[in-house]
This record gives structure tokens, sequence and C-alpha cells, in this order.
């Protein structure tokens, strides 16, 4: 299948602090992918630098293609088209990711204005269209509401709509319902796939939570210290999980119907950017570390189905040579 | 609204009348105009003529009540130097300060607010510490003093302009670049921060995320939540419009409200003085309500009742 977006060897340092270090992701068209892992992994970082969004300060290198067209270093006008328009990023928190002295109907519009030429009227009853579509119940009202006088769930659904509004290829959820209670999480999660279903959009999950990446997605990609260190179908990572903090992190994961936690079962914690060691960023905390992986950055391992690990153990011969020796 | 209003009001009306009483009691106890009006050798009994004729014989809780008997019946009192009306005296110096302090604060504004939102956008650039090393001069350096480097430069070095008085336009130049270099130096520091609090909200993200290409985001989605806060500042610039101009006016000898009242003083003029007071005191207030009135404007947070929501 064609790929809508190709990202290789992404690259991001903050004031000479590496944030990324050489992230590898295709998104197939209408495909589900979940981007897990824990606090400052470099999930968001990963798609703020794709979409061009970060600071000044951030120094950002490698290449991000989207249908084929190189985004990284892109003119700001063919940014400011695929923003919003073919790729659409929604944010962690509702609230203050609205802005606070336009009224929702407005901030709607100003997404169709730019990405479909739509104004006036038409725009207005569109901009309706899509808080229906979101399920804000009495929509033509709240077009005129503040985001102040909605709630942190109905806030959200004002953010699909306004990312719905380009008709983008490709939503980025960056953990959408972190912010809320969670009854609104599951709302908001099965209206994202309900969305995906009928539109036919990739969407790319962000989350620190691998079960509900589990319930909407297709693909996971595991994330630890700036880089993707695993990933694979759904199904397969559950039933085959292979690097050792994937398998950290399902060993962390309630059971599947009971109440979510987040991922922090795995003792040690994330190494500081300035003082990453030279070989796996896992290794400090890893239970199967071997000599070799204080010193060897461990490649991408393609194993069958779809399956790649970034563990020196999937290496074939490594794991079973020292495990036959031990 | 009509409520909020209403307590806006009566809380302006507390406030001017606080300070109109300060000024009244610390006035009368700190010298004796009597004395001062009529010269440090002048006759007892001229003098005691004097207290009794202006009522200041009477104990102070009495001459408080009949002064403010007579404001309420629209009497600000008359000049113990020349008998005039005092509040004739005080309005007929307005134009005088205002011909200063309105140029001056156009002065802050166009070069205040655009200096500071630049250096915003252009965060740690040459420019932006250009602005920032300029304003924190602008800012520490007293008026009066700026005023004699003002003087030292123009007037006595390069001899372009006039050092004080106020016979022609020209003259007026100095103290307006004195009053409004200050103030532009303070606004350009606080619009700098306020733009860089804007610019950091998940907002402006969301903005860019949307494709808003950067300066429809800088005009249409950071500017207008910088001017909130912004908003309070200026609101005090022009509530200082009368009262601002007081070192200046002494500084360049400019015959306005300011100088009035630093003369008045000095002679316990009291009712000059007070009549000074009052009117810097209603500006300021009416500032204050206007800028309490365009926050509602501004912000729809502060707007008391939710029109689309409606929850009841
Ligand atoms: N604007 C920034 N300036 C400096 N460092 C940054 C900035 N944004 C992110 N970083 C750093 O980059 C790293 C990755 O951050 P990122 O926000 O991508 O983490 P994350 O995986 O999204 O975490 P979370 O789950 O907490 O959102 C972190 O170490 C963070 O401190
Ligand atoms: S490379 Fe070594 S340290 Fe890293 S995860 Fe694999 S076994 Fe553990
Ligand atoms: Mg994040």
């Amino acid at each position: 299948m064609a790929r809508l977006v190709e990202i290789r060897n992404l690259a991001v340092t903050f004031d000479g602090q590496p944030a990324l270090r050489g992230v590898d992701l295709d998104i197939a068209p209408g495909e589900a992918v979940g981007l897990v892992g824990e606090s400052g992994c470099g999930k968001s970082v990963t798609w703020l630098a794709a979409l061009g969004l970060l600071p000044a300060k951030a120094r950002v290198t490698g290449s991000v293609r989207l249908g084929g067209a190189e985004l990284l270093g892109a003119p700001a006008a063919t940014l400011d088209r695929v923003r919003g328009g073919r790729v659409a990023m929604i944010f962690q928190d509702p609230a203050s990711s609205l802005n606070p002295v336009h009224r929702i109907g407005r901030q709607i519009a100003e997404a169709l204005a730019l990405h479909r030429g739509i104004t006036g009227a038409t725009a207005r009853a569109e901009a309706k269209r899509l808080l229906d579509q979101v399920g804000i119940p009495d929509a033509a009202r709240r077009l005129d509401a503040y985001p102040h006088e909605l709630s942190g769930g109905q806030n959200q659904r004002v953010m699909i709509a306004i990312a719905l509004a380009g008709r983008p290829e490709l939503l980025v959820a960056d953990e959408p319902t972190t912010a809320l209670d969670v009854t609104i999480q599951a709302q908001i999660l099965e209206l994202l796939a309900a969305l995906r279903r009928e539109l036919g959009m990739a969407l790319v999950l962000i989350s620190h939570d691998l079960g509900v990446v589990a319930e909407s997605c297709e693909r996971v990609c595991v994330m630890y210290a700036g880089r993707i260190v695993e990933e694979a179908p759904v199904a397969r990572l559950f039933a085959a999980p292979t690097h050792p903090y994937t398998q950290g992190l399902l060993g962390a994961l309630p059971p599947l119907h009971g109440p979510r936690r987040p991922l922090s079962a795995i003792p040690g914690g994330v190494p500081e950017p300035w003082a990453m060691p030279p070989g796996c960023a896992f290794a400090p905390r890893c239970p199967h570390a071997a000599e070799a992986c204080a010193v060897t950055l461990p490649a991408v391992v393609v194993l069958p189905g779809g399956h790649r690990a970034a563990c020196l153990r999937a290496l074939p011969g490594f794991g079973s040579d020292e495990r036959a020796a031990a | 609204m009509l409520r909020f209003l209403f307590f806006r009001l009566l809380r302006a009306a507390v406030t001017i009348v606080m300070v109109v009483s300060f000024a009244f009691v610390v006035l009368r106890l700190s010298g004796d105009p009597a004395q001062i009006i009529m010269g440090a050798d002048a006759p007892p009994e001229a003098v005691d003529a004097f207290r009794a004729a202006w009522g200041l014989d009477q104990p102070l809780w009495r001459q408080y009540f009949h002064y403010f008997g007579a404001i309420l019946s629209g009497d600000l009192g008359r000049s113990m130097r020349d008998g005039r009306d005092a509040i004739l005296l005080v309005v007929e110096r307005i134009p005088a300060t205002l011909a200063l302090t309105l140029p001056a604060l156009a002065i802050k504004l166009g070069l205040g607010i655009p200096a500071g939102v630049y250096a915003a956008l252009h965060r740690n650039s040459w420019a932006d510490r250009l602005v920032m090393l300029l304003a924190v001069a602008g800012f520490t350096v007293p008026s009066f003093v700026l005023g004699l480097l003002l003087v030292l430069l123009f007037a006595v070095q390069l001899g372009w302009l006039p050092s004080g008085g106020q016979e022609s336009w020209r003259h007026g130049i100095l103290p307006m670049l004195t009053l409004g270099i200050g103030g532009a130096a303070v606004l350009a520091r606080f619009t700098r921060s306020a733009m860089l609090e804007v610019l950091g909200q998940p907002y402006i993200r969301t903005a860019s995320a949307k494709g808003v290409p950067w300066r429809a985001v800088v005009w249409g989605h950071a500017l207008p939540n910088a001017a909130i806060p912004t908003v309070t500042i200026v609101g005090f610039m022009v509530g200082s419009l009368i009262a601002g101009a007081v070192v200046v006016e002494s500084v360049f000898s400019w015959p306005g409200v300011g100088r009035l009242l630093v003369v008045a003083v000095a002679n316990r003029d009291l009712a000059v003085v007070q009549c000074v007071l009052l009117l810097v005191a209603a500006t300021m207030v009416t500032a204050n309500l206007v800028v309490d009135l365009l926050y509602g404007l501004l912000d729809p947070r502060l707007r008391n009742q939710p029109r689309a929501a409606g929850a009841h």
C-alpha cells in the first residue's frame, strides 16, 4: 500500500539536548496507529516536529514525507496548507487549546475558510453540521458559545470538529483524553474510532496507556527515550512482545476491563537527555541486559508479521546463544 | 450589568471622597496657610483676621463638614491668594497640560506597544535585546533626570530646541518627549511580557496546527489576548493625563495643572490644591471604570451573563 506519511531518522534537539534520536515511522492511508511510551519519551515532539510546530530553538533533522513530498524545511505556505488540511492535530488539554476570546463557531469557520474556501452563512451551516457530527447537542446555539462556557469533553469535541473541518487524511490525537473524566474518555475514544471508520482517515493516537491504544488501533509503536523500540500489529504485540520494555509495559497492564492506570510498574527512570547511555537506552532498567547492551546501540530487527524491535536480544542467534550459555 | 455598574460607580465615589478627605486633613495639619500667605512678619491681628475670614479658626471637623457641604452644592472654594474660584484657576490650566500629555500618550502607545510586540515576536534577537535595554533604561531613569538630559543635549549642546517656557509649539517638544519616552519604556516591557505569555499558550499552537498563517496567528489570535492585560496599564496612563506631568511641568516651567499644584501646595492655597486633587482623582477613577468595562468587552470570560450557553 502506498504510504501516506514516511518519517525517516527524525531527530530533534533542544539547546543541544536530544529529545528525539532517530525515529522511523510509516502511516498508511486510513490506518490507525498507536504511539505509546512514558512521559517525555518524545511522542508529542515527533508529531510537532513533523508538522513544523516546534519553537524556533528546536533543531530538527531527518525527513518527513507526506504523499511523497518533503515537509521538513518546506515553505511556510506549504506547511500552512498541510496543517489542518491534510494532517490535523488535537491536543491534551482542550480547555486551553481553544482561543478563549473567540466563539466556537468562529474557530471552526476559520479552518473552513482556510482549507475549503467556505465563508459566511455556508461556513456557519457547515460548522453546525460538524458540531452535530462530533456529538455536541444543540449545535446551532453552541456556535455562539465561548470555550469557557463548555465542559472539557465538549471542548475536545470542538477541537475534533475543527480538525475535521479541513477534511484531513490523517488526524493526530495527542493524548486526547488525558485531561478528561474516565466516562468522557471512553466517549471521546469511541467518537474518534467512529469518525475514522466513517471518513476513512488515518489516525495516530498518542497515549500513555497501552490499553487505550489496543482498543482503538491496528498497529502499535512503543517509544522509549526518543526512539521507537518496538512496532507490531496490536494482536501480535500483545501475544509476542519482544522488547523487554514492551514486556514491562504489558506486565504493568491492568486486567482487560479493570480500571486503567499509568505505566509505572517498571522500576527505575528514563535516562536524562544529557546522560544517555551509548548503547541501549533501556539497559539500566532492563532485566535481560547483557554486556553488549551497554555499548552497542541496538539496530532495528525485522521480525515476521510486520513486527520490528530494537533490541540486541531480538537478533537471530544473540539471545539463544546467551540463554544457552546461562 | 447595571448592578455591576452601580457598584463600580459607588466604589469610584468612595475612592474620590477618601482622596479628598485625606488631602484635607494632611494639608491642614502640615502648615498654617494664614502664616504662609500673610508672611512671617505679618501683624498677629491681621493673621487672625485672615483665619477668621477663611474659617481656619473653626475646629477641623467643622471645616471638614462645611467643605463637603460646599462641594455638594457645587462650590469648590476660592483661592486664598487672589480670591478667584479655585475651579476656574484649575480649568484654565487643563489645556496646557493636555497639550503635553495627549501627544505624550500617543508616543507611549505608538512606540511602546509595537516595540513590545516586535521584541516578543523576535525573542532573544538583537532587536529584542536593544528594546529591552532601552526599556529598562527608560524605566529606571527618573523623568526629571531624563528631562535634564534632553535639555542638555537638544537645548544646551545642539541648540535646536528651547529648554523651557510655553511661547511656541517647539517649547512643548522636549517635555512631550520626556513624558512619552518613559511611558513608552514601561509599556514596551509590559506588552512584551504579555505577548510572550500569550505566545506560549496552547491555543496559539492550535491556531498554527489548523493552518493559520503566522501573521494571522499574531494578529487574530495573539494580540487580542495580549491586549487584555495591556489595557490595565494603558488605563493607568490615561488616568494620569492630568496628574502625570507634575515633575515635567516643573522641570520645563510649563504652566499646566502640575505647576499650579506645586505652587499651590507651597503656598498652602487649600482650595486650589484640593480642587486639583479632586480632578486628578476623578480622572483616575473614570479611567479605571473604563478599563473595567473594556475588560468585559475584550475578555468574554469576564462577562457576567453567558449569552450563548444560556444556562438559565
Ligand atoms: N519546547 C521544548 N523545549 C525544551 N524541551 C522540550 C520542549 N518540548 C519537549 N521537550 C523535551 O523533549 C522531550 C520529549 O517531550 P515530549 O513532549 O515529546 O514527550 P511526550 O512523550 O509527549 O510526553 P508526555 O506523555 O508527557 O506528553 C522531553 O524530554 C521534553 O522535556
Ligand atoms: S538491547 Fe539489551 S538492554 Fe536493551 S532492551 Fe534489549 S536486552 Fe535490554
Ligand atoms: Mg506529549
